[in-house]
Formats: structure tokens, sequence, C-alpha cells
């Protein structure tokens, strides 16, 4: 992502962003984009108006317009009333705020936003997502990394899972999902003590290693097709194993990645969508 | 909830005409002026060390090594400018460091500007920091008794050649800044190796007792070039020669260093 901005050279092959070459037209690449780090790359010593002011003057804007912009994206943002404060006085999410109106101060053709939430508290990341979600809308595209799966699915049109540097998968999330099988099957027991006895059964029956829950009598795992779900659950019943509960979903992404890692376990993962 | 955000209402704009090299360096010189603004601490920072060596060598040192107080600021003065401007330069040094570690030159150097604009900038506050903090010596001074014989002129040709020597020696400290990620180790390192040059030098004393090695070291050291010049232009009697030598080094650091800079920032 770094090298896509341009402030990484690429040691080898080649890139183009809106049809110009990053290492022949560095300068036309910038022109079309807008990138947000992990960490907001704000002047914590300067006010949220003059922080934009200064990068809207930057851009060419005069006083008075960059003002103008400055008032426009505070508002649009949220952050009117906090436009006088000096940037080490906001709250985290106030923060990735600003920043995010920082690389919206000319409307950007491609936008990059490197892990937009990590390190923000639940409410303050669902803003960012609203605001990621208005501006895909408004045409922008947007070219987001992540750790949290779920947020790959919430936001991105087409993922690129990306495991130790490279790209093991991309697609859409429901292709991603379709890809590794039509679901998975959930199964609770009623008698704890049967787990592993079960968990063989559905491992030999269906080809997939079982993921236990952290709870300890429930099994998940990926089934090919609704059909050999239910002849696996025959087996179950038929061996007396009681269910008290069952259920076939959608793979969540993280079972996804596991599945394409192969990593029953977490694993280092990053998610890029777009 | 007064923070909703009302982003469908955010026009979408495109990008203005692209501004000159100069108004890029002129907008980074107005973000140091608003950092005076919000951060007046620092100018305190920078000028009560200056103070306080001009008081203490004054009052303590100065009847032992000139016979009067008043004698020996005449002769201190011009040297406390200089080493105040040295002094400076690396808070200025420290500053880029703190920056550079925050990702706030990401931002800057993700936009399509004049890739040395932010390190114009850095420049221009320098200059207004070398400025207000010689003006403030200067005015201390005065109060005591120093009395500059070359007049305003010369009062203004020595705050010209402080200026360039502190904009010659500024780049030493971006260098720094640029190499090192830990601000606190660029003042450790800056300031390593700006006091033997200050101390060893004619800032304090005539080197005439110094041992004879010792002196041959004063007498090429660009901060006794610089120091002499300043006090031949301030108490009058300065010669080409002499403001020419003093140039050498601060010239000399700007040919040489002004395209390490650009190249590290760019390869960063």
């Amino acid at each position: 992502m770094r090298m896509l901005a341009t402030l990484a050279r690429p040691d080898a092959g080649a890139a183009t962003v809106m049809g110009h070459d990053l290492v022949q037209a560095p300068h036309e690449v910038r022109a079309s984009i807008a990138m947000t780090g992990q960490f907001a790359s704000l002047d914590e010593d300067l006010t949220g108006r003059e922080n934009l002011m200064l990068l809207a003057r930057l851009w060419g804007f005069r006083s008075r317009a960059a003002k103008a912009r400055a008032a426009d994206l505070l508002a649009a943002f949220g952050l009117s009333e906090a436009a006088t404060k000096q940037v080490k006085d906001y709250s985290g999410g106030m923060r990735r705020r600003l920043d995010i109106a920082a690389s919206l101060i000319v409307t950007p053709d491609v936008l990059f936003l490197d892990e937009p939430t990590t390190g923000l508290d639940p409410k303050a990341r669902k803003d960012v997502w609203g605001m990621i979600r208005g501006l895909a809308d408004s045409g922008v595209t947007i070219l987001l990394t992540t750790q949290y799966l779920e947020e790959a699915d919430q936001l991105a049109a087409r993922i690129a899972v990306i495991d130790h540097g490279k790209k093991i998968a991309d697609g859409t999330s429901r292709e991603l999902k379709a890809a590794t099988g039509s679901g998975v099957l959930h199964v609770a027991l009623a008698d704890p003590a049967r787990l592993e006895e079960a968990a063989g059964i559905l491992e030999q029956r269906l080809g997939h290693a079982v993921q236990r829950s952290t709870e300890g009598a429930e099994l998940s795992i990926l089934a090919g097709t609704a059909n050999s779900a239910n002849e696996a659950l025959a087996v179950l019943i038929s061996t007396g194993i009681e269910l008290s509960d069952f259920s076939m979903g959608q793979p969540s992404l993280d079972e996804v990645f596991f599945a394409l890692t192969g990593q029953p376990s977490l694993g280092e993962g990053r998610k890029d969508g777009k | 909830m007064t923070d909703a955000t009302h982003l469908q209402e955010l026009p979408l704009i495109g990008r203005p005409p692209r501004p000159s090299a100069l108004s890029n360096a002129l907008v980074f010189g107005w973000r140091a002026v608003l950092k005076f603004k919000h951060v007046p601490e620092q100018l305190f920072d920078l000028v009560m060390t200056p103070i306080m060596f001009t008081l203490l060598f004054t009052f303590v040192f100065g009847g032992a090594l000139a016979g009067s107080p008043g004698q020996y600021l005449q002769f201190f003065l011009p040297g406390i400018l200089v080493q105040t401007v040295m002094f400076n330069a690396v808070y200025s040094g420290m500053g880029l460091s703190t920056d550079l570690g925050k990702g706030l030159f990401d931002r800057f150097r993700s936009l399509p500007i004049w890739p040395l604009a932010p390190f114009a900038g850095l420049m221009v506050g320098d200059i207004l920091r070398h400025l207000i903090s010689g003006s403030i010596i200067l005015a201390i001074g005065l109060i005591l008794g120093y009395r500059p014989e070359a007049g305003l002129l010369g009062v203004l040709a020595a705050f010209a050649m402080l200026v360039a020597t502190g904009f010659g020696m500024g780049w030493i400290f971006i260098v720094l800044g640029l190499l090192i990620r830990t601000p606190t180790t660029v003042m450790t390192l800056g300031f390593t190796f700006l006091f033997p040059l200050v101390f060893a030098s004619n800032i304090m004393v005539d080197p005439g007792t110094m041992p004879a090695w010792l002196r041959t070291f004063v007498d090429v050291n660009p901060i006794s070039l610089m120091t002499s010049a300043l006090r031949g232009l301030m108490g009058g009697g300065t010669t080409f020669g002499e403001i020419a030598l003093a140039l050498i080094a601060p010239v000399a650091l700007t040919a040489i260093l002004a395209p390490t800079t650009l190249w590290l920032y760019l390869r960063r």
C-alpha cells in the first residue's frame, strides 16, 4: 500500500494507479490518490481547522477557498464544534475522522485506507464504516486493508486475502464463501462427554477439520452440500449422540480464511477489500 | 450526539491549478508561525539558556576574563548570538524527527507538492526563531550596557549573517533528524557534536592563552570564523575576507547537505 501511494519504491514489478505508472509518473499518481495510514497523520499542535487549511493550501486553494473547504469537511465529519481545539485534545475517533477528512480535501479518484479502524472502540468503528460506505456510494474507489475479516465482509465489494505476503484468493465475499463449500454445519451436543466421538464422526463423514467452540459442547465444520450435512447428522443420531441444537449457515469470512490458509487456529491474516 | 457525520452533504470537488513551489514553501512557513502561536513554550526553552549564559559569563566570569563585566559583555555578546543560533538548530532537528515519527510527513509525501517544501518551511521557522531569540539576547545586552559600535546598520548586517550561518548549519541537524528516529537522540547527538565546537572557539575567551594545538583548531573552527565576522560587523572594522571566511562553512554545508536531505527524504 505504501508503494501504491508512492511512499516506498517497489523492489520489483510494476503497477499503475488511474493509468499512471508508479515509478515513471509519481506526481500524477499523487494527484489522483489520497491515503490515510494506521496512525493519524495530523499536526497535533494545530487545531482541526488549521490542519485542514494547511493541506488545502498545499493543494493550491487560496486562503478563502481553503477556509471554506475546511468548514465543509468539518461539518461533514461532525467536527465543527471541535474545529478550534488542538488535535492533541481530540479523542481517537475524532482524530480518525479528521484524518479521513484530510484525505478528502480534493475528492480523490482512489482512496487508500490502511487499517482505518484499528484501535477504535465499536461505536467509532461503526461511524468510520458508515463514512466509508458513503464515500464508496459517491463514486470514490477505496482500497482498504484490515485485520478484521468482519470489516472486509461488511464493506468490501471485492476482497483479496493475503497470507504471509502472498495473495491466496480474491473475489467477492459471496464468491469466497462459495469457494469453500456451501456452508458450515454447527452442532451443539446435549452431552459434552461425547464431544470427541461426535467430532470424529463429523470429520470422517465430511472430510474437513472440526472447530470446537470455546464453550466446549459446540462443533462447527465445513459441509460440502446440504445433503452431506444431512447424512452426517443422521449418522450422529443413529450412534445415539443427542443433539441439543444444530444449524446450517453461511461460513463467516473467518472460517473461509482458515479454510484457505489451512490453519485451524488464529493465524496472521490480512485482507484487502475494494 | 453532536458529532454525527453528514457525509452526503459534502460537495465533491476537483483540484485547483497546481501551486508553485514557492507557494508550497510559504504554506509550510505559515505552519511554523502557527506553531509559535500554539506552542509559545518552545521560545522559552530557546531563550532561557542563552540568557543564563549571558548573565553567568558576564557577571561571574566576566571580571576575571576581561577586567570588568562591562568589557567582557562587549566581547561576549556577538559570540552568544552565534551559540544561540547553533542550539536553536538542534531543536529544529528534534522537531523534524518528531514529525517524521508521527506519520505527518507520509501525508505530505503523498501530496503532489514540491518535495523540498516541508524543509523550506522548517527553515522559515528556524529563521524566525533565530531572529526572535537573537533580538531578545541583543535587548538584554543593550540593557546590561552592550554598545554596538557599528550602529544600526552593523547590527542589521550581523543579523543577516546570523541567519545565513543558522541556515547553513541547520542542514546538519535536519539530516540528523531524518536519520534518527528518536528526537531525544537527535538532541543528545546534536549537543555532543556542538559542545566541543562551541567551547573550543573564540566565543567565550580569546584563544591566545590556549595551548598551540588547540589554538590551531580554534582558528579554523567555523564557529570561531562566524563569531569573528559577527564581532567585526557589530563592533566595526570588519573586512570582506573575514565575512567570506565565515560564510564558507554555511555555503558548503548547504551545497552538500541540501541534496543529501532530498535524497534521504525521498528514499525513506
